[in-house]
């Protein structure tokens, strides 16, 4: 490992919640760098540019104007350059459907929005601490399913 | 056509290691554990041309005598899931302190202080992510898999399934199936 911190960016139109998840990684024991996007459109053109630092874990809301999360899921797994990347969906849907359709079309992680900031700690520091160990231990990613 | 291969991590790393130290026409030992010995005074450029040539293949020289050792704890816990002829009378606690040398609570507190985990979370996401590829395989019953690795139950194994992943083992089948026949078209 060249880096000893992760880098993780997310995409959502609500900017409440881009801050809620912001503050969240800043008490984690794990050094992260989050990058926040307005939206699916932001997010594919940051990462379709050259020099762009491609995240560890990107967290995808599904509903958010001009580009969906699901949009952008298909288009992130059917580009190569960017198999490394963790993709998490971070949603308020709890609908079953959405869930499985999302790690079928390749998401790794399916995140309900918890109803409280402390729940929500408690979820990125979980996602954080197992991508961690697929990072580090070697874990086969393409078997990397995990819901909260 | 497709077909399944199966990796043994350790003798693939391990043939790569002594490729790559032939390359450099020294003397040299491996002691297993990732570790290796130069039995002769190694150059700075030989080194560098070593580092170099592992950097391909994504293997690196660890040189902090932590990380070595939550290495070694890594390897033993590998080993012990995937190997069956494993010792599995002897608790992990004991296996561990007595494959290593060092007391089971100076292993865990190192492992926890490195890793952000705990050495029996880890032991469970081995199981699992092994429990994960014998599925996709798909030669054995859950009931089977569960057998094979030394779980009293099926439900056990569903159970710890269920809380590391957050899906079902058959959700888990399904969701890669599907996932592969799109990959397909």
């Amino acid at each position: 490992m060249n880096q000893d911190y992760i880098n993780i960016a997310l995409a959502d139109d609500d900017e409440d919640d881009r801050l809620f998840f912001t503050d969240a990684f800043d008490e984690l024991k794990i050094q992260t760098r989050v990058t926040t996007y307005n939206d699916g459109v932001y997010l594919m053109d940051y990462l379709n540019s050259e020099d762009a630092l491609l995240p560890n874990v990107l967290f995808l809301d599904l509903n958010m104007p001009r580009k969906t999360g699901m949009e952008c899921l298909k288009e992130i797994k059917a580009n190569p350059k960017f198999n490394d990347i963790a993709i998490a969906i971070y949603s308020t849907s709890a609908s079953e459907e959405d869930i499985e359709n999302t790690f079928i079309q390749g998401a790794n992680i399916y995140i309900k929005k918890p109803d409280s900031f402390k729940k929500l700690k408690k979820a990125l520091a979980e996602v954080v601490t197992i991508n961690w160990q697929y990072h580090t231990s070697g874990l086969n990613k393409d078997n990397f399913l995990l819901r909260l | 056509m497709k077909v399944f291969v199966k990796f043994d991590f350790n003798a693939v790393c391990a043939k790569i290691l002594s490729e790559k130290l032939d390359e450099l026409d020294v003397k040299y030992k491996i002691l297993g554990f990732g570790e290796v010995e130069f039995l002769e005074k190694l150059s700075s450029q030989k080194y560098d041309t070593f580092v170099q040539s592992l950097d391909n293949y994504h293997i690196e020289i660890v040189e902090n005598q932590k990380s070595i050792l939550v290495q070694k704890i890594k390897d033993t816990i590998v080993d012990m899931v995937f190997n069956e002829d494993a010792n599995i009378n002897v608790k992990t606690s004991a296996y561990l302190a007595d494959a290593l040398g060092h007391s089971y609570g100076y292993l865990s507190n190192l492992f926890s202080e490195v890793t952000y985990t705990s050495i029996e979370n880890f032991i469970i996401l081995q199981k699992i992510e092994y429990t994960k590829q014998l599925i996709i395989e798909g030669n054995l019953s859950l009931t089977e898999i569960a057998f094979k690795l030394n779980y009293s139950s099926v439900a056990h194994l569903s159970t710890q399934f269920k809380n590391t992943t957050g899906i079902t083992p058959s959700a888990f089948q399904r969701i890669i199936a599907k996932r592969r026949a799109i990959q397909k078209k």
